[in-house]
């Protein structure tokens, strides 16, 4: 967390090399362990119950699913099993300076080019964008608008014309980082046919492995309130059996339960590839966001003073929380996409 | 007892159905021999009614009685509570004169536990009872009783010592409802309805034969209640019935679901009626508000996994894991629920929100709703009872300091 790459490269060895869980959603064929979204949402709420710093959710969430999902039979063969191992860290750049997360609103202009195409614009807010080997970047081509002409494309970091900037992030257990592609030479990863749709599954994806990555940080947050309600003594009593507390920590344990459910649920729909799962995704992104978040506040109150201080890890949590929060869409982008996925296939 | 296999009990109650089931029967002709027979109740005592059935075959029986369309013993109300209760700790006498009825469908049966001075604190009591002669005399009010206007018998705690600790001092007793020191009066509620009553006890008498349980233990038999009730006692869930309903039994039976649903027909409106909330917003154009969209997307967002979360917890009970948290949690979800509902109808409905009765949108439905939903986070158990008990058995938190132990006498009361 305290170094420039924001990870310690023995810990991702570990989980790489002993563990196969970059490659857990990864068929067996592509070097992966043949498993699918329910386990990765499994490892994504453990990792997120530990707050582990690690590339894993660029690596393995965002990169592999937009290359499981966009990628040629030729490119998922070449490009998967290093993924998979963990010896290639690989990350998805979408949103742009204007922080939106509807790809409709993507400005990278991709221009055909001789064995491939030129890449420019600038992405940003691009999860451990400063230490991937592989960028896997969100373009439109020239002259196109909205959701058409949307594709993805892959180049390696030290492309001529690829510049990186390390963001100053206020959480810092996510890296982010702005891009800059000056004429940058890419290749297109999968057709032009789907482009959209694949970005929209990737980052529908990408909320639920989130959502479930939130209510593990949650659930350790609950734990830790509980925890210290139990052990503190004020006015010689120890706080948790005051009611002002009690009801907290019940009312914050039924939040959690609640968000773990719609997590989970995603988790399963996205798993058995639910038409539901985009408008699950996007209800499980928006209730983890709210109960993160919530849980977060509420655990510091309850540690009081000392909740405050940085040597109390708390405020990790907080942050990880509050980065969560935007990270993908606010809730009410959400809230907002959920009204109409659903309303859309009421009709 | 030897086991008994599934296919050995259903092949035994279609048989029993094929000799036995008439639709033209009486609904008391009809539950006779389900008492007789042990057909109604299965799952109890061979000597009581029943058939010594594992309850895990009692849907089996359901199942083989739902495919001939034939009516199950009478079940409505506290009847099955009164039934438990009376299996558990009731005296051979007191079983052999009140189960029987119960099962028919003779009897109909009330509750007299809350009262105006203890509702959330049950335990707390102050209806006395005194052992005059070979009668028990009870003064006192209880409140909140379900169906007291039309029961026989009433299930009463009532204060029997009052210098023993609060919960020591209480006895549980069966009492005829139907005598001349019991006036029960109807409570009507805030939103127009009277679905229960209160009731005064002056003088009212109680045969000593009719105490369940001994003198002192009125709190454990209450909780033996209180316990079914949370289970909701061997609820039967409606199977669809094969075949086409036509009897003389079946015109008695709607009669009787009639009168015994009436009173709570404002109950789905209390819970706040999310299935409402799409099509409302459709009919008004309020979906087209973005503020209301938002607002309306958090209320569907809890109001699902409030659902999945029980789903959660029937799949741990289903597959025998111990239930985590969620079991806990349903009814202060459910609060939340009904309190979401509530705001949204009116962001939805609008001025028309000022309106009741036909006057108010969907032939008054909506206003019950903004007037209904108070009840929930009240009703068994308030929401701040339910914090408690989450508090403290699944968060394992301290209780807190208390003030009502020592002699009843002494104690705080309203």
């Amino acid at each position: 967390m305290a170094t420039a790459e924001g990870y310690d490269p023995a810990v991702w060895r570990q989980l790489s090399e002993d563990m196969a869980l970059p490659g857990i959603h990864i068929p067996e064929q592509y070097g992966g362990a043949g498993f699918g979204m329910a386990e990765l949402c499994i490892v994504a709420e453990e990792l997120g119950r530990a707050l582990l710093c690690a590339p894993y959710f660029s690596t393995a969430v965002l990169a592999a699913n937009a290359i499981m999902n966009s990628g040629t039979e030729a490119q998922k063969s070449a490009l998967l099993p290093d993924v998979a191992k963990g010896a290639q860290l690989a990350t998805l750049a979408i949103t742009e300076p204007d922080g939106n997360w509807d790809p409709a609103s993507i400005q990278l202009v991709a221009t055909p080019e001789a064995d491939g195409y030129r890449l420019d614009g600038v992405k940003s807010y691009v999860v451990d964008g400063n230490i991937a080997d592989l960028l896997i970047v969100a373009a439109r081509v020239p002259n196109t608008v909205g959701r058409d002409g949307l594709a993805l494309f892959t180049l390696g970091p030290k492309t001529g014309g690829v510049e990186r900037h390390p963001l100053e992030s206020m959480d810092p257990t996510r890296k982010i980082a702005r891009i800059d592609f000056r004429g940058a030479h890419a290749n297109l990863l999968g057709s032009l046919d789907d482009g959209a749709n694949a970005i929209l599954r990737t980052l529908d994806q990408a909320a639920i492995a989130l959502a479930n990555e939130m209510v593990g940080g949650a659930q350790m947050l609950l734990e830790s309130a509980v925890d210290y309600a139990k052990l503190r003594v004020q006015f010689g009593r120890t706080i948790g059996s005051f009611q002002a507390i009690k009801h907290k920590l019940a009312d914050m344990l039924l939040d959690v339960e609640l968000a773990k459910s719609a997590a989970y649920y995603a988790a399963q729909a996205a798993a058995v590839n639910d038409p539901e799962g985009p408008a699950l995704a996007s209800l499980a992104k928006a209730s983890a966001s709210e109960t993160y978040l919530h849980t977060a506040i509420e655990c510091i109150q309850i540690h009081g003073g000392i909740g405050f201080t940085w040597d109390n890890d708390t405020h990790l949590w907080f942050k990880r929380a509050k980065s969560s929060e935007v990270f993908l869409g606010l809730p009410s982008y959400h809230r907002e996409l959920l009204m109409q996925r659903w309303s859309l296939s009421d009709e | 007892m030897s086991k008994i296999s599934e296919a050995e009990v259903r092949a035994e109650v279609r048989e029993w159905l094929a000799a036995n089931w008439d639709p033209d029967l009486s609904l008391v002709e009809w539950r006779s021999k389900l008492a007789d027979s042990g057909w109604g109740m299965p799952q109890w005592p061979r000597e009581w009614y029943g058939r010594d059935l594992p309850h895990g075959l009692v849907r089996a029986v359901e199942e083989e009685f739902a495919n001939v369309g034939a009516i199950g013993a009478a079940k409505s109300g506290v009847r099955l509570l009164a039934a438990a209760t009376l299996l558990e700790h009731g005296s051979d006498l007191q079983k052999k004169k009140l189960l029987r009825r119960i099962l028919t469908g003779e009897d109909t049966w009330c509750q007299f536990f809350s009262e105006p001075g203890s509702g959330s604190d049950l335990a707390g009591a102050t209806t006395r009872a005194d052992l005059k002669g070979d009668f028990w005399i009870v003064n006192g009010q209880k409140v909140w009783t379900t169906s007291a206007h039309h029961a026989d018998h009433g299930l009463l705690l009532a204060r029997t010592d009052w210098d023993a600790p609060k919960h020591e001092g209480l006895s549980y007793f069966v009492i005829d409802v139907k005598q001349p020191g019991v006036d029960v009066q109807p409570l009507k509620q805030m939103n127009g309805h009277a679905s229960f009553n209160q009731v005064f006890f002056t003088d009212a008498k109680v045969p000593q034969e009719n105490l369940v349980g001994r003198v002192g233990d009125g709190w454990k038999v209450a909780m033996t209640t209180l316990a079914h009730e949370r289970r909701g006692v061997d609820a039967m869930s409606a199977l669809p019935r094969s075949g086409s309903p036509k009897g003389r039994i079946y015109i008695e039976e709607r009669a009787e679901t009639e009168k015994a649903n009436q009173p709570y027909k404002w109950y789905p409106q209390r819970a706040g009626r999310v299935d409402l909330i799409i099509d409302r917003a459709k009919e008004t154009g309020a979906n087209k508000d973005p503020y209301v969209r938002q607002e309306i997307a958090k209320l569907l967002i809890l109001a699902k996994s409030a659902d999945w979360t029980a789903r959660r917890a029937r799949a741990a009970q289903q597959q025998g894991r111990p239930q985590g948290p969620e079991g806990s949690l349903g009814k202060l979800a459910g609060s939340h629920v009904a309190r979401a509902c509530s705001r949204v109808h009116t962001l939805i409905t609008g001025t028309d929100a000022m309106l009741t009765g036909t006057e108010s949108p969907r032939d008054g439905i909506i206003a019950e709703i903004l007037v209904s939903v108070p009840a929930v986070s009240i009703a068994g158990g308030t929401d701040e009872i339910q914090r408690n008990i989450i508090a403290e058995r699944v968060l394992d938190l301290p209780k807190e300091p208390r003030f009502d132990t020592g002699p009843f006498r002494d104690v705080r009361k309203n």
